[in-house]
Order: structure tokens, then sequence, then C-alpha cells
């Protein structure tokens, strides 16, 4: 008889939400985390989870919409079964957060409220205040401590992943991790190792995320052979409060329940935003977008944002780029019941009340669409088959990624309020899978057999982490290093690309790479050396920045949140009805041509030197054909019409 | 002092100690003044460069931090004697308060790890005592869970924000530091916990059972939630300073939360002298 286990790696809502599953499954898990699981990223998010609900459905809207919302908004980079899958799920999971205690926003007649957010026209989203993650974590965590306390679960809190552990026929048999405190470097035999370790905002320096957001955990896994996918995309979020240590996040939910981006006509106009009239202000999004107003999907409200502050200068603020977020016009008992947290973190940070004075806010780093790759398995039915033991494994056996980390769902860019939905679907849907996988293997990797194994991959680490201690003082300072990178990836790899730049960047990030690995420590100690840890961290922070940095030189495209002004395709202009048919025409033809070679998801792999190295796979669009993604384009009616003709059947 | 009246640079004080059972000590680092800075950007820049003011090069300070947006926690300490969140302590409003100068000490509730790290597990051991969880049957699909008034969600919800950050403990007189040291070595997890659940519960957790109980599924566990408040460590042992409700950085209302604990466990004793 013989003992197997899961190892889960991350604590916030993919982790978790798998831990708990798992547990009720009854399969031995442990759950290993940096922070207290309580205190993981997940906590930032704020505004919401998408599901249809008896609403929306009254409005015409289904499944099979919030699908389509989901694939045209990530401009159809994403594999749509598992997208079907999830979204087939949305409802369910709500309920079930519902019953867990989660406190989300009530009519007067005591349902579920609801608001809308970006890239749709339905009111998906369900709320809890401003807090929704911070509130759906909570109760995934009560639930996780639930099972430890009844013996279930073990938790190995303040811990770091340094790697897989691989026996000789590539299977992953576990992991070894570092204490933050102690130091201790060891093994933990596990069956299965699921990385639930989120994105990788770190390497951009400033960004929404998290301090735990380095991308190690990933980068580890990169580095021991697993496949990263569509790297290049990053999205950027068009809210965010900019600040010295951390880009803080402006939910959506400010624009969902009213919430109105403007600037003056005048550029920096002197006066308070609240004294310049109507019809002195330019409310840019509104009147470009007529359709969907401020909630145009993200990369266009952010490319927008950016635009008018560095293209036309009309920034608000002659010291620094950033535009206004009004709520001015929203009564105060209403602002504070379905947006308090985030406007009391907003007044806290920058010391004026967003209630009564606009608010300032630019574009910030905020998640990471591409991730780990990982596979799946159809269904007949073009959802996801239940249970099986390829869904979302990478292409390690035996290691899995959840959640942010892997690259499933969001394609070129990820609707608002589908993140907290494709975290808590991912945990939950892998379980049985893993449980399938468990039984059949046919022994455990806690078996004396894999001793060795265990004790060598220790070994190693350790010498890594000794020498480390060793080293000579007076190298380069890795904090000084990380503003570095940080800059460089910010100024290349975001808002708009452009090939001269991220060639450059290359370079540059090369040569960091380089100088990164002899850099000195300010701390020797063998004991909490936050120093150490955050310095292997760095290092880790490498392969990734490198593999979005080629992935975004060779997509020759735009896609998403990856735009490259040389290859946009601009609109129709001409006025001429017979002219206008005719660009239309090349137009489609052209998109057609574009996504022959680029519907496809980037791979990239690490070569023997450690650099990355990339491969192309054709996505699986077999639910919803690609169609030009046109919002706000001048001439978007004439496209869409010629697109229908071609494609009448 | 700069012509915009802000300080060129400011001296921060900070009580350091390598490891369990190390004496502490005061340190002074010298921070050029930025503009936007908080005690985490002071931190940052100290970790990049460890030197003292009187030019000793030392060891970079360790701390705790996660969200940097006064969500998770992580980073409580006492900053110029007031239990808070680094993150959102901001400078310019310290050195109004008290110019020239920034004080940071550790919580003195928890044992130390490291400088400014400290153990914090009793905390979350204490939500295990109260059974702060709500006991429902399956993750399966069962349906919503019960429909509740908007007077319901907004009674619960300021509770629920509760980030186990344990400013409300440091500032209790009744939650006393539990020693553990008389273990020695190898505490044992069993050994540790029975200490805890010796020991006050502390405000969060009695507010979370509170949560709980207020809550339709939560109720059917209400008698357990009840009984852990009542025994040694329990609700008893809050002397009702009231310093908690003070220093909570999402103001929850700690005290409502025990002056209800208070009534509904002496409803509690009564009932049960009855049943029995
Ligand atoms: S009211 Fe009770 S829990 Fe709060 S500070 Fe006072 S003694 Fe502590
Ligand atoms: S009740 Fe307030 S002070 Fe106490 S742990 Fe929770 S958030 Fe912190
Ligand atoms: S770092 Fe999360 S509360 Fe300060």
């Amino acid at each position: 008889m013989f003992q197997q286990r899961v190892l889960i790696v991350g604590g916030g809502l993919a982790g978790l939400a798998a831990s708990m599953k798992l547990a009720e499954l009854g399969v031995q898990t442990s759950v290993m985390s940096l922070t207290p699981v309580k205190r993981s990223h997940s906590v930032c998010a704020q505004g919401g989870i998408n599901s249809v609900n008896e609403l929306t459905r009254q409005e015409g809207d289904s499944e099979w919409l919030h699908l389509d919302d989901t694939v045209y908004g990530g401009d159809f980079l994403q594999h749509q079964p598992p997208v079907k899958e999830m979204v087939d799920w949305g409802p369910r999971i709500i309920d079930l957060m519902d019953r867990l205690g989660v406190p989300f926003n009530r009519t007067p007649e005591g349902f579920r409220d609801q608001r809308r957010f970006g890239g749709t026209l339905h009111k998906r989203t369900a709320f809890a205040g401003a807090t929704t993650g911070q509130q759906l974590l909570y109760a995934l965590d009560e639930q996780v401590r639930r099972w430890q306390s009844a013996g279930r679960i073990a938790m190995v809190e303040g811990w770091d992943f340094l790697g897989p552990i691989l026996d000789d026929q590539g299977r992953c048999r576990g992991a070894v991790a570092q204490n933050l405190i102690t130091m201790e470097i060891r093994p933990f035999p596990a069956d299965v190792v699921v990385l639930a370790t989120g994105g990788c905002g770190l390497i951009f320096g400033r960004s929404t995320m998290s301090m735990a957001s380095t991308g190690s955990a990933a980068s580890r896994a990169v580095q021991a052979g697993a496949r990263y996918a569509n790297g290049e995309f990053i999205q950027v979020h068009p809210t965010a409060i900019p600040g010295a240590d951390k880009l803080r996040l402006m939910s959506e939910s400010a624009r969902g329940e009213g919430g109105r981006v403007w600037v003056p006509r005048t550029p920096q106009d002197p006066r308070p935003p609240r004294d310049i009239p109507e019809n002195e202000r330019y409310y840019f999004l509104e009147e470009r977008y007529p359709t969907y107003g401020n909630l145009v999907p993200r990369d266009i409200a952010t490319r927008e944002i950016f635009d008018i502050c560095v293209n036309d200068g009309l920034s608000v603020d002659p010291e620094k780029p950033c535009v206004y977020l009004d709520l001015t016009h929203i009564p105060r008992d209403e602002l504070d019941r379905k947006l308090g947290g985030i406007l009391r973190i907003y007044e806290k940070f920058q010391g004026v009340d967003p209630r009564e004075v606009p608010m300032k806010i630019f574009p910030a780093v905020h998640y990471s669409m591409g991730g780990l790759w990982v596979d799946y398995e159809r269904s007949a039915s073009g959802g996801l088959a239940k249970g099986s033991p390829k869904t979302h494994q990478t292409n390690i056996p035996g290691l899995y990624a959840i959640g942010e980390c892997d690259y499933h769902y969001h394609g070129a860019n990820r609707l608002g309020a589908n993140s907290l939905l494709s975290c808590i679907f991912s945990g939950l849907f892998v379980a049985p899978g893993i449980q399938s996988m468990l039984g059949s293997l046919s022994d455990s990797a806690s078996d004396a057999k894999y001793d060795p194994l265990m004790q060598s991959a220790q070994a190693d680490h350790q010498k890594s982490h000794d020498k480390w201690l060793q080293r000579d003082i007076g190298g380069d300072n890795p904090y000084l290093i990380h503003l570095e990178l940080g800059q460089i990836m910010t100024s290349a790899a975001t808002v708009v690309r452009h090939n001269r730049t991220i060639t450059e960047a290359i370079e540059k990030v090369n040569e960091l790479a380089e100088r990164a690995k002899k850099c000195s420590l300010s701390d020797r100690g063998n004991w909490t050396n936050q120093n150490v840890i955050f310095t292997k961290a760095l290092i880790d922070m490498f392969p990734l920045a490198k593999a979005i940095l080629h992935g975004a030189l060779a997509r020759d495209e735009c896609r998403g949140a990856h735009y490259k002004p040389e290859f946009d395709m601009p609109g129709i202009e001409s006025d001429d009805p017979a002219e206008r048919h005719r660009q239309a025409e090349e137009w489609c033809t052209k998109f057609e041509e574009k996504n022959k070679k680029w519907l496809k998801t980037t791979i990239a792999v690490l070569d023997g030197k450690g650099e990355p190295s990339l491969g192309y796979e054709e996505v699986d669009i077999s639910l919803i054909p690609p169609r030009p993604r046109l919002y706000g384009l001048v001439g978007a009616e004439i496209i869409e019409e010629v697109w229908k003709e071609q494609h009448a059947h | 002092m700069t012509t915009s009246g802000k300080p060129a640079s400011f001296e921060v004080r900070i009580l350091r100690q390598d490891a369990p059972g190390e004496p502490s000590r005061w340190e002074r680092f010298r921070v050029p003044y930025e503009t936007d800075m908080n005690v985490i950007s002071v931190l940052q820049k100290i970790a990049a460069n460890p030197r003292t003011i009187d030019g000793r090069d030392v060891a970079p300070v360790a701390w705790e931090s996660n969200c940097l947006e006064e969500v998770c926690g992580a980073c409580t300490m006492v900053i110029n004697g007031r239990v808070r969140q680094a993150c959102s302590a901001l400078v310019d409003q310290l050195l109004a308060d008290r110019p020239g100068e920034i004080e940071l000490r550790p919580m003195s509730k928890f044992p130390v790890y490291r400088d400014l790290v400290v153990d914090r597990q009793r905390l979350f051991r204490s939500l295990v005592r109260v059974r702060a969880w709500l006991p429902i049957d399956d993750y399966s699909d069962r349906g919503p869970g019960p429909r509740q008034s908007q007077a319901e969600q907004e009674q619960a919800y300021p509770l629920t924000e509760c980030m186990s950050c344990g400013c409300c403990l440091e500032a209790c007189p009744q939650f006393q530091k539990v020693d553990l040291s008389e273990y020695g070595e190898g505490t044992s997890d069993e050994q540790r916990n029975a200490a805890f659940d010796r020991s006050f519960l502390g405000a969060h957790a009695i507010s979370q059972a509170m949560l709980f109980n207020g809550h339709p599924i939560g109720k059917t566990s209400a008698a357990e939630r009840l009984d852990a408040l009542m025994a040694e460590g329990g609700i008893q042992v809050c002397g009702n300073a009231q310093n908690c409700v003070a220093v909570c950085p999402k103001e929850i209302p700690l005290t409502t939360s025990i002056a209800r604990a208070g009534r509904a466990t002496t409803i509690h004793t009564i009932k049960k002298f009855f049943d029995h």
C-alpha cells in the first residue's frame, strides 16, 4: 500500500480551489506558499466575477455569448474548448461561492446583484463591494482551513518553490523548496505537482501585481523543460494609480458603475476639474466608441489613454501622464456601497477623496495572458472531457499548471472579471483529472526507491544556494538590476511595441542577465535572508523576460494586447461606395492572410544555453470562427458587411 | 530643508533583531526624501543600500509585504508607536506628524523571526478555534446559497474584510505574547497549538465567530462557535478596553461584534443550563 500525495504550489484562488476539491475527493494534498495563503495576490482583484445569470438570460444572453465575448475580446488566440467549459461552469461557480458565504452585493429583493464589465453588453459580473477577489479568496481559505484542521490538507506556508524534481523518465516526482525563515532546503516528494503561482508582473518593475508575483516559479519550471506559451501577451490595465513602489489597480468596476474617462479639451487646463464645463471636456472613449463607451476591452482603453497623453499631449498633469476617471456625478452612498473598497485605497494613497475630485489614472502592467503551456482534452460537445488527466498538465508528465500561470482562456487580451472565473474554474476542474492521473501510477514518490533522487535534487539546490552565500562583495546590486530590468521591459514590451526597441531591449536584457549572475549579496547569513531569495527570483526573471521579448519581436502583427503600429491595419477612409467596398474586400483578404500566419500559439522553450527558441502551434477555433475585431475602427460597418458577404454559406 | 518645505532626507530608526532569542538593538539610517514615498519604499531604499548613519555596512532589514495596497495584512508593524500597515503609511504624513524621523518596530505580541518579521501563526490558529468557515455539504452543484437581504449583506460585509493583520491584537491589553521558549528548539505543532489554545483568542476571531453565526448556513454550527468563545482564552478575557476597534485598518466594528458575542454566549449558557 502506498500513500500518494499532490503538492499544490501557490495559495491564491486557483491553488486553493484545487486543494479543497482534491481534499473532498479524498486525495492527500499539501499547499505550498510564500505567504500565509490568505495574503495571496488574489486579494487584489477588485471588480467581480463573470457568469451568465438569470437576468442576462432574459435579455437573450447565454453561455455561448459569454464564450463569444471572451474569444472575440481575446482576438481568437485562445483554444476554444477550455473557454467553453469555463463559461458553462460559470453559473455553478457563482452559486458555489455564494454557498461558501461570499457576501455578494444584493438587490433590494435579496438576489445577487450584477454589474457590467468591459467587452460585453451584458451585466454578467457578480461582485462583493469592490473587494471581490479578497472575498472569494477568503471563502476558499476558510474551506482549506477546515480541511487542514481535519488533517486532510497539509499547509507548507513560508516556502519558496525552487524547482520540480524529475526522474530519469522525465516525470515530475515532487519539488525542492526553501524555507524563507530558516533557509532550510528540502525535497517534497509528490506524485503530482500543480503550479498555481500567478503572474510575472515584477519583471516589469512596478505593476499592479503583488511582491510575490515574480514569475520565478513558472520560470523554474521552464528551466526544467516546461514550455512557455504566448509570453508576449501582457495585459496593461487602463486604469491604475501611479505610485513610487506600486501601480495600484483602480478597478474596471469604477467604469462599470458609470465612471467616465476624460481630459480637458485645452491641454493642461489649470482649472480644478469640476470647474471645467461639460463642453470643454473630451470624453474620448465615449466619443470614439459609441457602443461600448468607457467599457471597451482593456487593450483598447489602454492604448487610447496612452495615446491621449503621449501623442496628443492632453495629459491632465503637466508632470506625469494621466487622465481623469470621474465618479463625482454618482451619489456618495451608492459609491460607498458598490465601490467603497477601491475608493478608500485611492483616498489612502493619494490623500484625495475620489467622490469629490476626479481620480488621476494611467495604465499599468496587470496580467499575463500567456504562461506555462498546458494540454487539454476536448470533449465530443466541444468542451473539456471530464476527469481527463491531460487537462492542465504541462509537457512534463505529473507537472500541472492552473490559474494565471497557465496560458489558457484569455488569448491575446483578457476580459475584466474573467480571471477570477478562470482561476476558480481551473482549480476545481483539474482535481478529478489529477485523481485519475494518480490512479494510473503504480507507485508513489514517497517510496524508498526515490530517496536517492530526492537527495540529489536537494543537494544540487543546496550547493547553488551555498555558492550564493559565498559570493564576493562589490558586484552589482540586485535591487538596482531589477529596477533596470523593469524600465527596459516597460518601455519595450507594454502598450506600444516597435521591432527596433524590442531588438535593443533584447540586447540590454542579455547584458543585464550576465551582470545579474555576478551580482553580490548584502546579506550572506543563513537566517531569513530575503536578499538571497530576492536575488534568486531576479535571476529567474530573465528567461521569462527573454521569452516575452522574443515572442513580441517575432510576432509581426497586432493582436489584442500586442500592438505594433508598423503592422496595424487601418480602417476604410474613402467616401466613394464602390471604393469603400473594394478597400473593405482588400482589408478582409489581408485579415485572413494575417490569421493564416499568426493565429498561432507562440511556444518558447529554453535551449541548452538557457536562451528561448520559439515554435508555433495551431489554435483550436472549431467553435467560433475568427472574425475581425472592429471595436471603434473607421469603416467598421463596411468591413463587417463585406465580411458577412464573403462568409455567408 | 529644500525650498518646497520638504526635507532633503530623513532618519529612520529601526529596532532590529537577528533571530529568535537574540538581543534587539536600534539601528539608524538616513534616507533621501522623494515624493510619494511610503514605509515600504523606505525599506526598499535601505535594502538597496544598507548602510547606517554612522557609516557601517549592515545586513538589509527583513520585513514582510505582498499586496502593497493594504489588503493582504502582511506588512503590519509598529510605526511611530502605532501599529499599522507599512504600505499605507505615507512618509509625508509621518513626517508631518513627527518631523525628521520615522521609527519602526516589529509587533510586540508575536515572536520575532528577524527584524520586522514576526510569527503570526497564533492569529490563524484562533480562526480554527472558532471554526471560522461555513460547514457546507460539498462542492457539488446545489444551486445558489440562501437569499439574503441588502441589510444582511451590509452587516456581514464589513466583517468579511478582516485581513488577519493583527493590529487589533497588538493593541489589546489582554492579548499577551505566548512564550514558547519552554518547549525549546523542536516545539511540535501540537504543543504550540495547545499553548495557543489556552491563550486569548483576540478580537479578530471573536468577530469572525459572529460573522459565521450570523450567516444562514453558519447558524447550523453556531453552538460550537459559542462553546469556543466560552472556553479558556475566550471572550471572558476581553476587558472591553476598545483599543482593538481604534486601530483596525479596515474599521471593522469589533466592539459591536464583541458585545453581540457577549450576549449570545450568555443566552447560550442559560440554554445549556436548562437543556441539562
Ligand atoms: S475590547 Fe477586548 S479585544 Fe478589544 S482591545 Fe479591549 S480587551 Fe482587547
Ligand atoms: S480585525 Fe482589523 S485589526 Fe484585527 S486582524 Fe482583522 S483587519 Fe486586522
Ligand atoms: S503589503 Fe499587503 S497590507 Fe501592506
